[in-house]
């Protein structure tokens, strides 16, 4: 991450979680707190360490709690793309904060989750859904681990049919593995 | 035969290894390629930065390729790109719009005012959604869009002397041949 130069914590726009509020670009308007607020503001510093800890999640006025499930369901299933090992209903990051409220937006106006994935992904591609879609592009993604097994699985199955096939005769060109060939399956336990 | 089998394998290993180091030492596991690119950019009607009650619209735009520069006074990035867009702006053949992203008036106008401004002209964005259009999630990011409308190179992050001469100009070339 960090052999780019603009890749520094410090060289991006948004905050992460890890800093909360460096660089915010609210933090001119935070500034203008009163006397009594910034009492306030320090009597809650530890309440705001604890929520930034737990997630940034503002409250939305939903319609019902099934409603807010789903919400809450929906952000962990899209990537920040600013913070991207966080999902976008963890993250403290002010875009993932503006994706959350554009999401809240598009649910009030009666979209799916599938109609929302696919705003998202019309503007952020593939990259915003944690769960990769299937298509010729992710085959390798999805299908390689299954390949490698099968391929893992082939060889094993090669090389204890070969041993068994060795049971009384001399492996081709190993003679010393014939030396226990009287009790060859007994021994695959301890030589693999 | 048999006995150099637990080589290949440390062998192969190595080189797995190996190509991942490598991988990760040059290609950049934040660039996400724009699926906006080829297709037309989004409408939007943004203020312009100096006169916020004047509108910016794409169908104002169109005729001419044209550079947008997502930047932010309080974007650190946006300050180290800043000296390349001011010594090769002028040079690039096109306009440049600045597009001041998530930012106080004032701040970004400060901001200007103290480096210098790049741009021919400059529009705001203080609440952040036209970018969420544009697929922005980290300024500075460049968009050079073409006279039809339509995105036709993107850039995450800086601008420097070696991506405007490997990439930007040549995409900036090609535009204008279409539309001189």
């Amino acid at each position: 991450m960090s052999l780019f130069p603009w890749q520094r914590p410090s060289g991006r726009s948004a905050p992460c979680a890890r800093m909360p509020f460096a660089e915010s670009p609210r933090k001119s308007r935070r500034a203008q707190g009163a006397l009594l607020r910034v009492s306030v503001v320090a009597l809650l510093m530890f309440a705001g360490h604890a929520f930034a800890a737990s997630g940034a999640i503002e409250p939305l006025p939903f319609q019902d709690h099934a409603q807010e499930v789903r919400f809450q369901n929906l952000t962990k299933q899209l990537r920040c793309m600013v913070c991207q090992n966080e999902n976008l209903a963890d993250s403290n990051a002010d875009l993932a904060r503006d994706l959350r409220l554009e999401v809240f937006q598009l649910m009030q106006q009666g979209k799916s989750d599938a109609e929302i994935k696919q705003y998202l992904v019309d503007r952020y591609s593939d990259f915003v859904l944690y769960d990769p879609p299937l298509k010729p592009g992710t085959w390798l993604l999805w299908f390689g681990p299954l390949a490698i097994l099968l391929a893992g699985g082939a060889v094993v199955t090669v090389a204890i049919r070969r041993r068994n096939r060795g049971n009384g005769a001399i492996d081709d060109d190993k003679p010393a593995d014939g030396r226990q060939a009287g009790n060859a399956p007994a021994d695959m336990g301890d030589d693999w | 035969m048999k006995r150099f089998v637990p080589l290949l394998v440390f062998i192969s290993l190595v080189g797995l290894f190996g190509f991942g180091i490598w991988w990760n030492s040059w290609h950049d596991a934040r660039y996400v390629p724009s699926p906006l690119i080829d297709k037309p950019a989004p409408d939007f009607a943004l203020p312009k930065l100096d006169a916020p009650d004047q509108t910016v619209t794409k169908a104002s735009l169109l005729g001419k390729p044209y550079l947008i520069n997502v930047f932010a006074s309080w974007c650190v990035a946006c300050a180290e790109e800043h000296p390349v867009l001011m010594a090769d702006g002028r040079q690039l053949g096109i306009a440049l719009v600045g597009y001041d992203y998530k930012d106080v008036p004032d701040d970004a106008r400060r901001w200007l005012r103290e480096h210098g401004s790049p741009y021919d002209l400059v529009i705001a964005d203080q609440p952040g959604r036209t970018a969420i259009d544009f697929g922005v999630y980290g300024a500075p990011e460049s968009f050079l869009i073409d006279a039809k409308g339509v995105i036709r190179y993107k850039h995450i992050g800086p601008l420097t002397p070696e991506v405007i001469a490997r990439e930007l100009q040549p995409a900036i070339d090609a535009v204008k041949r279409e539309a001189p």
